[in-house]
C-alpha cells in the first residue's frame, strides 16, 4: 500500500516535471505585424507565407544555406524542357490523418494558378499537371524555365479532399465579398499545427507529432503575437513577456545588447536599397529629363556618402553595395560590388559637364518600406544639394507612393529588391532592370530601356544550363554598373532578438524565421 | 414632440450621409489597395484585371452608391487584407474598445471630479495650483507619449503590469470580456489609465468652474449661514448642482474617447477597433475604412441626438423653438 501510494507521488511528480518541461518549450513571438490570413494564397505578404511556412509546406524548401532540398517531393526529373517529373514522398499525412498524395499537388496548383488567386504571380511558367499515379506528378511549363524549383519553394500544399469537403477549391475572392474556409482554418503537412488564430490577438502552434522529417527542434508550442509598435515590442521583450522578436528596430538594438536577459541577432539581408531614376525623355512636369545623362547619374553616385549612411543612418548594421543584388544571390559577382567613391569634387564637375547645375527635382520616397527609410533619403536629399543640385524630398506612406512610381511621374526615387522568392538575380533582371514588355518590367518605373540586355534576360529564361544563365545575368548586371541605371547603396540590416530562454534560432539573409530549427533551453 | 423627433432624425441621417461621402472622397487618395494584395512577380496585365474586378475603376459617385446601398442592407463586404467579413472584424473589436473606453471613463470621473471639487475649495493654495499646473501637462502630452512612458515605468521596470494585449478573454454571447479573466484586468490597467489622463484634466477644469461658480451662490452662503458642515455644504449641496453638465459631456465624450482610443490601441496592441481602423489604413483595406468611419459618425450622431432629445424632454422651451 504504502510502497504504490510513494510510486503514485513519483508519476505525479513526474506529471509536474514533464508539464515543466513543456511550458519551458514555448516560445511567445512577438511580431510587427499580423499574418493577414491562415490561407497563404490570400495576400501578397511575404511574412505571411515564412510564418505559414510552419504550416504548410512546399514540394521543395531552402535548406540552411538557402539551397534548394527536397520536401514533400524525393526525387524530380526533366522529361522535356518544358515537363518536370515529381516523385512524391510517401507515408506524409496532413494535419486531420489525410494521407498526402499527387492530387493534392495538383489541387493546390489549380487553387494557386487560378485567374481570381492575387498570388498566381509566383508561379509565373505554369501551364498544366498531370498525375501519372498517386505519388508521381508531370507539371508542364509555358516553355524551357530554370527557376521552376526556386517557384515552387513558395507554393504550399493543401490536402485535395479538405479543400473540396470546405468548398475551398477556388482562392478567396474579396471582390465576391465571401468569406472562405481556409481563411480561418488550415490543414498542412507542416511541423506545427494551427491550435488557435484570434486575428491581431493571437495564433498559436502546436507540434505536429507525426511530422514526416526528424524534428531538429523542441518547441512544442509557438504562441505568436502581433505588437505593431516598435517601441512596445521592444518592452515586451525586455519585460519578458516575449522570447522572439522579428523586427528589432535599429534604434533600439544598443538598448536591447545592454539588457542581460536579451541577446541580438543581426545580420544583413538580401534586400538591396538602391536610387533608380526616371529615364523617359521627358520629366513628369514637361521638362527635358536630364537624368537621360550619363554623367549626372555618375555624379549622383559619387555624390552620396554611402560610408557615412551606413556609419550613421544605419548605425553600422548595413553593408554597402555597388551592384544591385547581394552575394548570396546566384548572378553576383564580387567584382562588380565595389563601392562606388564618395568624390563631392567629381560629382561638381560632373554635373557641370552634364549642364545640371542647379537642377531641380523630386526623390520620391516612402517612411514604411525599407529600414530607416526616411532618414536614408534625407540625408541623400542634403548629399546631392552639396554638390548643386536641388533636390526636394517626396515622402509619404508607401499606398500613396506607389502610384507615382508605377505612373512613371517620380524624377529619383528609393527601390529595393531582395530577388524573393526565387533567389536568383533573374528576379530583378525581368522584373525591373528589363524593358517593358509583356510580362517583363513591371518594377521598370523609370522606362528605361537597353535592347541588348532584354536579350540576354531572354536567353537566360530559357536557359538550362546554370553556368551559361548566369554568365548572361552578371553580364547586365556589369552593363547596369557600368551605364549606371540604378546607383546602389546597401543591403538593409536585419536584426532579431531572443531572450535567454531561446538556445538557438537560424537566421538566413531571407529573413525568414524557421522555427522548426529553433531549440530551447 | 414627434415632428422634432422625425427631424432630429433626418438630421442625424443626413450627417451620416456626408460623413461616408467625404469619407469615400477621400479614399482616392489613401493609395492603391491592389499594390498591396498582389506581390512582385505580377504582372501590370494581372494588376489592372484585379483593380477592374474590384470596381476600383469606377467613378468615385457610382463606388458610393455602391457602398451606401449595400450598407443600409448591413453589408460591409469584406476585409482586402484578410478576406474576413467586415461587420464580424468590426464586431469582434467592439466589445474590447468600449471595455477600455467605459473604465477610462470611469477613472476620469473617480480621479477628476475630486481633484476638481479640491481646487477649487482650496483655491490658491500651492497644492491646488500644483494640481492645475499638472493638469496642463495631461492636456498637452501626446497619448502615445503617456503610454510609452506608463509601459516603460510599470511593465519594463517594474514588471508589475504587461505591455501589451488584452490577456484572456471570456466570451459572454457576443460580447467578449476581459473583466472577468486576473490576466484581462491586469492588462486593461495600462491602456485605461494612458486614456483618461485627457479626459481626466477636462473633468478636473470643468468641475472647478462649476464648483467656483456654485460656491458663490446664495443657497451655499445660507446653508454656510446656518452652520451646515463644510463638507456636507461641498459635496452634498454644491458638488450635486455641479453635476449635470460634467455627465453631459462625459456621455457626449464617450465619442472622442473612441476615436482618440486609436493612438492608444495602436501603443499597447489593444485589439480595439482603433487598431484595426489603423491596419486598414496602412493596407489601404477601403471596406474596413468605410464601415468604420461610418460606424465611430454612428456613434457620435446617436450619443448627440440622445441628448439632444433628452433635454427636450426634460425642457419644454426647446421643443417649442424649433416648432
Amino acid at each position: 500500500m504504502k510502497a504504490q501510494s510513494s510510486s503514485l507521488m513519483i508519476s505525479a511528480a513526474a506529471l509536474c516535471l514533464s508539464a515543466g518541461l513543456s511550458s519551458a518549450e514555448t516560445i511567445r513571438w512577438g511580431g510587427s505585424t499580423d499574418l493577414n490570413s491562415l490561407d497563404p494564397y490570400s495576400y501578397g505578404s511575404t511574412f505571411t507565407l515564412s510564418f505559414l511556412n510552419h504550416v504548410y509546406e512546399g514540394l521543395v524548401r531552402y535548406d540552411a544555406d538557402l539551397q534548394i532540398q527536397p520536401a514533400l517531393a524525393e526525387r524530380w526529373e526533366m522529361m522535356s524542357d518544358s515537363v518536370w517529373r515529381f516523385h512524391l514522398r510517401k507515408g506524409v499525412t496532413f494535419h486531420d490523418g489525410a494521407e498526402f498524395t499527387a492530387e493534392d499537388v495538383m489541387a493546390s496548383l489549380a487553387r494557386v494558378s487560378h485567374e481570381k488567386s492575387p498570388l498566381r504571380g509566383n508561379l509565373p511558367a505554369y501551364k498544366s499537371a498531370k498525375v501519372i499515379d498517386d505519388h508521381t506528378i508531370d507539371i508542364e511549363l509555358t516553355g524551357a524555365y530554370p527557376l521552376l524549383l526556386n517557384d515552387l519553394t513558395n507554393i504550399f500544399i493543401f490536402d485535395a479532399g479538405w479543400l473540396k469537403a470546405n468548398n475551398s477549391e477556388e482562392p478567396t475572392d474579396v471582390t465576391a465579398g465571401v468569406e472562405g474556409y481556409a481563411t480561418f482554418n488550415a490543414n498542412g503537412t507542416g511541423p506545427f499545427k494551427i491550435a488557435e488564430r484570434v486575428p491581431d490577438t493571437r495564433t498559436s502552434m502546436v507540434v505536429n507529432e507525426a511530422w514526416w522529417d526528424t524534428p531538429a527542434h523542441n518547441v512544442t508550442r509557438i504562441e505568436f503575437t502581433p505588437i505593431a509598435s516598435a517601441a512596445t515590442r521592444v518592452a515586451a521583450l525586455l519585460s519578458g513577456e516575449i522570447d522572439f522578436v522579428e523586427g528589432a528596430p535599429v534604434q533600439d538594438l544598443p538598448r536591447l545588447k545592454a539588457a542581460d536577459n536579451v541577446t541580438v541577432i543581426e545580420g544583413n539581408a538580401l534586400r538591396t536599397i538602391m536610387f533608380g531614376f526616371n529615364r523617359r525623355p521627358e520629366l513628369a512636369d514637361g521638362r527635358t529629363n536630364p537624368f537621360n545623362e550619363l554623367k549626372l547619374r555618375q555624379a549622383v553616385a559619387h555624390a552620396i556618402d554611402a560610408e557615412l549612411i551606413h556609419k550613421r543612418v544605419m548605425r553600422g548594421a548595413s553593408r554597402v553595395a555597388g551592384t544591385l543584388v547581394a552575394p548570396q544571390i546566384p548572378g553576383y559577382d564580387a567584382a562588380l560590388d565595389a563601392p562606388i567613391d564618395y568624390d563631392a569634387d567629381l560629382a561638381r564637375s560632373l554635373i557641370k559637364e552634364a549642364g545640371a547645375e542647379g537642377f531641380a527635382f523630386q526623390l520620391t520616397c516612402s517612411y514604411d518600406l525599407w529600414v530607416n527609410e526616411e532618414e536614408i533619403c534625407s540625408a541623400v536629399v542634403s548629399m546631392l544639394t552639396r554638390v548643386g543640385l536641388q533636390p526636394t524630398l517626396d515622402i509619404g506612406p508607401r499606398a500613396n507612393q506607389m502610384p507615382k512610381l508605377t505612373k512613371g511621374d517620380a524624377d529619383m526615387f528609393i527601390f529595393g529588391w531582395a530577388n524573393e522568392p526565387m533567389l536568383d538575380s533573374y528576379s530583378i533582371l525581368v522584373q525591373t532592370v528589363h524593358s517593358k514588355s509583356g510580362t517583363a518590367g513591371v518594377f521598370n518605373w523609370g522606362n528605361w530601356s537597353y535592347p541588348e540586355w532584354d536579350t540576354l534576360i531572354d536567353k537566360a529564361a530559357v536557359e538550362l544550363d546554370r553556368d551559361t544563365r548566369l554568365g548572361y545575368q552578371t553580364e547586365v548586371l556589369k552593363g547596369a554598373r557600368d551605364e549606371m541605371l540604378f546607383v546602389p547603396l546597401h543591403q538593409q540590416p536585419m536584426a532579431w532578438a531572443v531572450s535567454s530562454k531561446v538556445e538557438y534560432v537560424l537566421q538566413q539573409a531571407d529573413n525568414k524565421p524557421r522555427h522548426w530549427l529553433t531549440r530551447i533551453k | 414632440m414627434l415632428a422634432f423627433l422625425i427631424k432630429r432624425l433626418s438630421n442625424a441621417a443626413m450627417v451620416m450621409l456626408a460623413v461616408s461621402l467625404m469619407a469615400f472622397m477621400i479614399f482616392r487618395f489613401v493609395g492603391d489597395p491592389v499594390e498591396l494584395m498582389v506581390n512582385e512577380q505580377t504582372t501590370s496585365e494581372q494588376r489592372d484585371e484585379l483593380r477592374e474586378r474590384m470596381g476600383l475603376n469606377q467613378p468615385v459617385l457610382v463606388q458610393f452608391a455602391r457602398f451606401v446601398g449595400n450598407a443600409v442592407q448591413g453589408d460591409f463586404g469584406i476585409s482586402y487584407r484578410n478576406q474576413q467579413s467586415v461587420m464580424a472584424l468590426i464586431a469582434e473589436r467592439f466589445p474590447a474598445t468600449m471595455e477600455l473606453v467605459l473604465l477610462a471613463t470611469l477613472i476620469s470621473l473617480m480621479v477628476g471630479v475630486p481633484l476638481g471639487v479640491m481646487t477649487a475649495i482650496h483655491r490658491g493654495k500651492w497644492y491646488s495650483e500644483a494640481v492645475q499646473f499638472v493638469s496642463i501637462i495631461g492636456v498637452s502630452l501626446p497619448s502615445f507619449v503617456i503610454g510609452i512612458l506608463l509601459i516603460l515605468a510599470f511593465a519594463v521596470t517594474l514588471g508589475w503590469l504587461p505591455a501589451f494585449g488584452r490577456g484572456e478573454v471570456v466570451d459572454l454571447g457576443w460580447w467578449s470580456t476581459g473583466l472577468l479573466t486576473h490576466s484581462g484586468r491586469v492588462a486593461l490597467i495600462l491602456p485605461a489609465i494612458a486614456l483618461s489622463f485627457y479626459q481626466i484634466t477636462l473633468v478636473m477644469r470643468l468641475v472647478r468652474a462649476e464648483m467656483l461658480e456654485t460656491l458663490r451662490s446664495d443657497f451655499v452662503k445660507f446653508a454656510r449661514a446656518r452652520g451646515v458642515p463644510a463638507w456636507r455644504v461641498h459635496f452634498r449641496h454644491a458638488l450635486r448642482n455641479c453635476l449635470m453638465p460634467v455627465v453631459t459631456m462625459t456621455a457626449m465624450n464617450i465619442g472622442s474617447l473612441i476615436a482618440f482610443a486609436l493612438v492608444t490601441e495602436t501603443v499597447f496592441q489593444w485589439p480595439g477597433m482603433g487598431l484595426l481602423f489603423i491596419q486598414a489604413v496602412t493596407f489601404v483595406d477601403i471596406p474596413v475604412m468605410a464601415a468604420y468611419l461610418v460606424i465611430v459618425s454612428f456613434i457620435f450622431v446617436a450619443l448627440n441626438t440622445i441628448v439632444d432629445i433628452t433635454y427636450a424632454v426634460i425642457d419644454p422651451r426647446l421643443r417649442d423653438a424649433n416648432r
